[in-house]
């Protein structure tokens, strides 16, 4: 191993990976915002935004496969680069959900809203948006214990998954004309639901990472 | 385009009437590793040795073609090969110290080529130990044996003594064969820190070592030169199946 190189190259891989993920969280942010606000100029942002995302996929999972092949790191080192193959992945897909969520919101123009229902999505957006962060802070610089602790607040999401589907059965079954607007409210929980999976598929890979053992959360 | 620091064109190399380089043509890029890769008995060793003239005194040996270093042919009559060695040092497998001090292996070139003054020599050997990362290690006792160190030692010592030349290509003639894994790490990593003032030319046996450390490789195969690639692009998906074949261990 040649010591001196293999660390260059891992530190440039850490800084990318850190920008991707500033790059998502920036990406959960707005759309999340121009969701409950119906800004669709700002959801069209969103949207042209991704392709950054998918470059940064591209970019480290090159480097990545570049460092396996010809460093052929093994233990700690391989566990490094192999998280960041799969952490990428994860954070990739973040930004595919972010996407989502900015065309429903070009798709509900001029629908019936129903306030209630999106003043809790946007707590339900704040609060992926924080796992996310937080994940992400876990993993450059994490440790196992706190990977739990971290992971454990999915439960929240999962928790605001629940509330929110309810609340928003209600309010339609009340007024059925809004079943429209519904739908999306709908798949818009499901997105960040998912978001929030993704996120904590990042605590596992710092648990692996450390430990060298494969966890489900 | 970087112009090339040295060219070989159409080289061959025979031992005898046994042809070892067959027709090899290949350029090289100032400040770049390029690893020679291949079985035993391919000829990338040959034409390192080539290279240097080192098959000057070996009436066995004969050489066709051209290596171009400084806008003239080597094998031109007008090459002083003392001069050539001085800008185009080799390290060899063996650690080969003189049996000398550490202090008058590191100035033997120099000395040949007639420098006196201890100011100078003083310098050359502070400067070209911490090149070749063994100062630390040997500089309170110059003035012993070279062949009291370890082998790692040595060949950092050898490397030092390229060093002092002032050369402008070194050759390695697989370095590390003889090293056990932690002072082969010690001298790659030297080399690695050698890349940002000198071209580096490396017969390798060890696969990981070329994609490690070199910027292009040359796989060389029954003295032809199959691929000559980027390192990148040769481990990662070379464009001959020979190639393929040796890397991943199929064969060789």
């Amino acid at each position: 191993m040649l010591r001196s190189q293999f660390e260059e190259d891992l530190e440039k891989l850490h800084n990318q990976f850190y920008a991707m993920g500033q790059e998502v969280l920036s990406q959960i942010n707005r759309t999340v915002r121009a969701f409950v606000t119906h800004d669709r100029d700002l959801a069209k942002e969103v949207i042209e935004e991704d392709a950054e995302i998918n470059n940064y996929e591209l970019k480290l999972e090159k480097k990545s496969v570049e460092m396996i092949a010809l460093q052929q790191p093994v233990a700690q080192d391989l566990r490094m680069v192999l998280i960041v193959l799969k952490a990428v992945s994860d954070v990739e897909r973040m930004g595919d959900h972010a996407v989502a969520i900015a065309k429903a919101t070009i798709r509900m123009k001029g629908e019936q809203r129903i306030p209630s229902v999106e003043e809790e999505i946007k707590k339900m957006g704040k609060e992926v948006k924080n796992f996310v962060e937080t994940a992400l802070e876990l993993y450059l610089n994490g440790s196992v214990d706190k990977a739990y602790e971290v992971a454990a607040m999915d439960e929240k999401v999962n928790h605001y998954f629940d509330t929110i589907r309810e609340l928003a059965t209600k309010e339609i079954r009340k007024n059925p004309e809004a079943i429209v607007t519904g739908r999306d409210y709908f798949q818009v929980i499901s997105y960040l639901e998912r978001i929030g999976d993704y996120a904590k598929n990042i605590c596992e890979w710092v648990v692996y990472f450390e430990t060298g053992k494969i966890v489900e959360m | 385009m970087t112009e090339p620091i040295l060219q070989v064109k159409d080289l061959s190399v025979y031992y005898n009437k046994k042809k070892a380089l067959n027709g090899v043509s290949l350029d090289f890029l100032p400040k770049e590793i390029t690893a020679l890769i291949g079985p035993s008995g391919s000829g990338k060793s040959t034409l390192l040795k080539a290279i240097n003239r080192m098959g000057d005194l070996n009436p066995e040996v004969t050489t066709t073609g051209t290596v171009i270093y400084n806008h003239h042919n080597i094998y031109g009559p007008r090459t002083d090969t003392v001069e050539l060695r001085k800008e185009i040092g080799m390290v060899f497998q063996q650690p080969n110290p003189f049996p000398m001090s550490i202090y008058e292996n590191v100035v033997y070139g120099l000395r040949i080529n007639g420098i006196k003054d201890k100011e100078t020599l003083d310098e050359a050997v502070e400067r070209s130990l911490q090149r070749a990362s063994i100062w630390e290690e040997v500089k309170d006792r110059l003035h012993d044996s070279a062949i009291g160190l370890s082998g790692g030692q040595q060949q950092r010592v050898c490397v030092a003594r390229v060093l002092a030349t002032s050369p402008k290509i070194i050759l390695l003639d697989e370095p590390t064969s003889a090293l056990d894994p932690i002072s082969a790490g010690k001298i790659e990593e030297t080399l690695y820190g050698l890349k940002q003032k000198y071209t580096m030319l490396l017969v390798t046996r060890s696969m990981q070592q070329a994609s490690r450390i070199s910027d292009k490789t040359g796989f060389f195969l029954a003295g032809d030169l199959v691929e000559f690639n980027d390192t990148k692009k040769m481990f990662l998906n070379p464009e001959h199946k020979e190639t393929e074949d040796y890397i991943t261990g199929k064969f060789g």
